[in-house]
């Protein structure tokens, strides 16, 4: 997500399942959709019918999704940016890019601080002994009014568009093969279809999942799609865009609450130590426009703060004390899970509350989560099931060998409510606020999540009440205003977030104009106020609980369109617009590129943006007056080059998975591996070599299963009863194995057994010169359920991060195999 | 093909259930000739659901027995796919078809439990006693080592001893309430399945 935030200014899917059928070509590359998002896949197969769409699969595995394409080409799992960053070279070698809309809509024409520089491997400001650059050369030029300077012609060499040219003219198809093992036609033939929707009426989408996520490269991996969708001119399109099929159910929904340790609701961030003065703080927030005329939307970050402050603190938070800036928490670092697992082992944490998760079976290194967790004081699990993390101090022999007499943890498994027993909204991967109703009653004693925090947090308050304690203020003041205290309603919650006025809120336009009185729920956004007047918990889902009511209730399925926008179905975030950066779609004019799949087009009569969809746009700014479809960038126009923010480089580049099976980077052989990674020392030892595990392992869902859940479900139990590890044909000749052998699958941290299924969907790849062979690991199985116990699959993974979002690499590493 | 409701319940029932019985040897044919029973479905309420595995957000619809009264348990009997979403038009892929066995999963947690240090079972604790004690050792813990200040006298309050993680299955609601109250105490060491 920071990859697309990074390039778009939102971090989340810029269309929405039912628009994949308007798209002329679908591109399946890391995930397998037709597996893992079964009901969203069906959306493809339509615009296969009706579309005469041609569908794409670049997997290591012939997957299902590959099953039904029209083209597959095999990659070595972990290079996906050298076969990417070879389209983009492809794509501008050829001259396959929309012109006008890479012009006018992306930043091809800023010109680039003369400081910056790619050189070896690596990105100018590197520091080898923090292992992290100092971005300060990563920027645009700045002319004496403040604005960047820019050369519409794209002729000075340091534009970004030449830039680019540049960084990826290394990329060639020769090169990719090499590094990918993807064959040179099959990769060519990928870049000849996808380069035909460069097309302004043809459109490309692309669905990605946690295959490319979980790589230690895994944010620029997106990124190098998301500028490959600029330069084809695909974003704000129907039928284009970049689809984030995202893992879990409400996953976008507590990335969009901010429930990430640097984070605040609606994107917000938390304070840094240095950032003491109020001021300051939102003055770097609130980016003023790097091109005149621009709306860079985040300009508006003091009313959301402010409002947030309000929902949370009420009456207690003032102008006088900056609405109480200094309740909330300072960060020093980031504290992701890698780096609180690793306090954790070393013994630097106490206490440690997994709500809904299990973190033994989803976190890289089974071993070292297992230690980690035997250092804590006390342990609490929230869950509706009993989970391997609820029960890791119990022995359960081969598949977890502890002696509980050893583990001192105190450990409290709280029963909780699921789904079916609460109403409620989820957040989907295209941003729908879509509301639920409970159907039953929990089982036994069990309660709702939000009573069990409420209960938790009324029995603190009370303490902090009576005996005081560490800076209990926040705690005291924190407001509280549901009707039974030990129990708030989803509805008072989902109010709440929404937004209410707490004076009378006018038109800024004519003040006599209310907008919102007193009182009254908020329409959206656009009338969050910076002075106290409004209060709202989370500003991007402001317009979700309105005065009219609960808009994500809403079950109007009409799509007068065609195209499948459904606008009167629950509720999208932001303001309702089913397809973001939708200005986009147009040319210069406000003429749309497409006109057969019109989403919205300037009137000129009415001065008004319309069309089928919310306006992702001021509505009333006239084409001429040249605001960039991309509102929430200070520049008004979307990023090739990142600037400042990711931490690895404003330009993806290839690197090697931290396992590599090369053993070199053939772009750049003395950097080989991602130089900003999150990698701990402990770790780094724990790392295997191709010569001890020569084999390439990639972990992956099953379409029968969910992660760790479904096994404790019989039906599912009996579709998928027993692990197993997928291996091609030339390795189970070479290593004796035939299908239904039991195998034993170790890396550097640990080994699994497992049956093994040999299998023509998994071929071996010729990579820098070597055959390279793949074992694939699904990773269902644990010691808790009704299928068959089996090891937790993460026992194998190594401890390793992404630059930027510190995502494990559970995508590629490196494994033995034997037969048992 | 004019598919009536009816039909396209069986047809979505034989999907999941259909492949594993054809490898038992049961013809489906056999199955469809059986004498027709009341439906199942008659006297239930029907609730509107999202299914909480993946991201594609599925409609589902729960039809529970039960007429909601005061002294009555409602039990759901039954989940099929929401016909009227735009997005699974009344499919659902073999996980969500078998939603019935995860809320009735023979592993769902009935009461809290504790297990005391060095112990190897668990022993079945009271909702006041369990959270009572958590809120004990989290002030304890949140006491001794807040950071209010840095040593250079930067105001940081800041709580680091204790982490968090944060369920992506959960609602919008329970997400906005946890982090509401975990900012409060100043908990910092708080992450949700986004990064995994």
């Amino acid at each position: 997500m920071a990859s697309l935030a990074t390039t778009f200014g939102r971090g989340a899917m810029t269309n929405h399942w039912v628009d994949i059928k308007n798209a002329d070509v679908v591109v399946i590359m890391g995930g397998n959709a037709a597996e893992a998002h079964p009901c969203g896949f069906k959306w493809v197969t339509e615009a296969k019918a009706h579309n005469n769409a041609t569908l794409i699969v670049v997997d290591p595995r012939f997957t299902r999704s590959a099953a039904v394409a029209d083209y597959y080409a095999p990659i070595r799992s972990g290079s996906d940016i050298a076969f990417l960053g070879g389209l983009i070279n492809y794509l501008l070698s050829n001259d396959k890019i929309q012109h006008e809309y890479v012009k006018r809509f992306t930043d091809a024409t800023f010109l680039v601080n003369d400081g910056y520089r790619f050189e070896g491997g690596l990105f100018s400001g590197y520091d080898p002994a923090t292992h992290a650059y100092d971005k300060a050369s990563w920027a645009y030029q700045k002319g004496p009014d403040g604005f960047v300077v820019t050369d519409d012609t794209l002729q000075h060499p340091r534009c970004v568009f030449n830039l680019l040219k540049q960084h990826y003219s290394r990329y060639t198809a020769e090169m990719v093969a090499r590094v990918t093992g993807t064959p040179r036609e099959q990769f060519l033939k990928v870049c000849e279809l996808i380069a035909a929707t460069s097309a302004p009426d043809k459109t490309t989408t692309f669905m990605y999942a946690l295959g490319w996520t979980q790589h230690s490269v895994g944010t620029q991996m997106i990124r190098t799609t998301a500028m490959v969708q600029l330069l084809l001119g695909n974003i704000g399109m129907a039928g284009g865009g970049i689809n984030a099929l995202r893992g879990h159910s409400n996953i976008q929904g507590l990335t969009d609450l901010g429930l990430l340790s640097n984070m605040l609701p609606g994107y917000l961030t938390l304070a840094g130590d240095k950032e003491q003065d109020f001021k300051t703080f939102l003055d770097k927030r609130a980016f003023k426009p790097l091109r005149p005329g621009q709306m860079s939307y985040w300009q508006n970050y003091p009313a959301f703060h402010v409002s947030l402050m309000k929902s949370w603190y009420g009456d207690a938070a003032t102008r006088d004390n900056n609405w109480c800036y200094d309740w909330l928490p300072k960060l020093d670092k980031v504290y992701d899970v890698l780096q609180v697992f690793e306090l954790m082992h070393q013994g630097k944490l106490n206490g440690y509350v997994a709500q809904g998760f299990n973190p033994l079976a989803a976190f890289p290194d089974k071993a070292k989560i297992s230690r980690a967790l035997a250092n804590l004081k006390f342990l609490v699990v929230i869950d509706p099931l009993a989970t391997e993390t609820s029960e890791f101090w119990k022995n359960f022999g081969e598949f977890n060998e502890v002696n509980p007499a050893a583990i001192k943890t105190e450990v409290f498994r709280l029963p909780s409510g699921c789904f079916a027993e609460e109403d409620g909204s989820l957040v989907n991967s295209s941003r729908l606020l879509q509301w639920h109703y409970k159907g039953e009653d929990p089982p036994g004693e069990a309660k709702g999540d939000a009573e069990i925090i409420a209960g938790l947090f009324l029995k603190l308050r009370e303490l902090y009440r009576t005996e005081g304690g560490a800076f209990p203020d926040p705690i005291r003041n924190l407001t509280w205003p549901y009707r039974i205290p030990a129990s708030p309603s989803a509805e008072e919650l989902a109010r709440e977030f929404n937004g209410k006025a707490l004076d009378n809120v006018t038109d800024p336009k004519d003040p006599t104009k209310v907008l919102a009185k007193a009182g009254e729920q908020l329409a959206g956004f656009a009338q969050l106020r910076d002075d106290g007047s409004t209060a709202c918990g989370c500003w991007i889902f402001s317009g979700a609980w309105t005065q009219v009511g609960n808009m994500m209730a809403r079950r109007d399925n009409s799509d007068p369109s065609g195209l499948g926008n459904t606008p009167n179905w629950a509720f999208a975030w932001p303001a309702n617009r089913r397809i973001i950066y939708n200005r986009a779609s147009c040319d210069a004019a406000g003429k749309p590129w497409d006109p057969r799949r019109t989403v919205i087009a300037w009137n000129a009569k009415a001065t008004q943006w319309q069309g089928m969809d919310v306006p992702d746009m001021r509505p009333d700014a006239a084409p001429e007056q040249n605001v960039g479809p991309f509102i929430m960038n200070p520049e008004g126009v979307a990023r090739l080059f990142g600037v400042d923010k990711l931490a690895d480089g404003p330009f993806p580049e290839h690197y090697e998975p931290f396992e590599t099976p090369l053993g070199t980077n053939p772009l750049h052989p003395a950097v080989v591996s991602n130089p900003a990674a999150r990698l701990f020392k402990d770790d780094r030892e724990a790392l295997g070599s191709a010569k001890e595990f020569p084999y390439i392992a990639t972990t992956y869902r099953l379409t029968e299963h969910f992660h760790f859940w479904t096994k404790h479900a019989r039906l599912n139990a009996i579709l998928q009863p027993e692990q197993f590890v997928e291996i091609g044909e030339e390795l189970a000749k070479e290593k004796g194995i035939r299908s239904g052998d039991q195998v034993t699958v170790s890396s550097k941290r640990g080994h699994i057994k497992a049956v093994a299924v040999v299998t023509k969907r998994l071929k071996a790849l010729v990579v820098d010169g070597k055959l390279l062979h793949t074992v694939g690991i699904p990773i269902h199985w644990g010691f808790k359920g009704v299928a068959k116990n089996g090891y937790l699959a993460n026992t194998l993974t190594p401890f390793v991060g992404d630059a930027t979002t510190q995502t494990p690499e559970f995508k590629t590493f490196l494994v033995t195999i034997e037969k048992a | 093909m004019q598919v009536t409701r009816r039909q396209f319940f069986k047809f979505c029932a034989g999907g999941v259930g259909g492949s594993s019985a054809a490898l038992l040897g049961l013809s489906t044919g056999e199955a469809l000739a059986e004498e027709v029973r009341a439906f199942k479905l008659t006297r239930t309420t029907e609730v509107r659901n999202t299914c909480p595995y993946c991201s594609v957000g599925c409609g589902i619809i729960m039809s529970s027995l039960g007429d909601r009264a005061k002294n009555v348990t409602t039990t759901i009997i039954h989940i099929e796919g929401d016909a009227d979403h735009p997005v699974n038009r009344g499919t659902l892929c073999p996980k969500g078809a078998s939603l019935l066995d995860f809320i009735h999963s023979p592993n769902r947690l009935h009461y809290p439990e504790y297990r005391a240090p060095g112990s190897s079972e668990w022993k079945r604790i009271s909702w006041d006693e369990a959270l009572g004690r958590i809120a004990r050792l989290m002030k304890q813990d949140r006491d001794a080592n807040f950071v209010a200040r840095t040593p250079d006298g930067l105001t940081v309050n800041r709580w680091l001893t204790t982490g968090f993680l944060a369920a992506s299955a959960a609602s919008n609601e329970t997400g906005y309430l946890t982090n509401k109250m975990l900012r409060s105490l100043g908990a910092v060491a708080l992450d949700n399945q986004a990064r995994v």
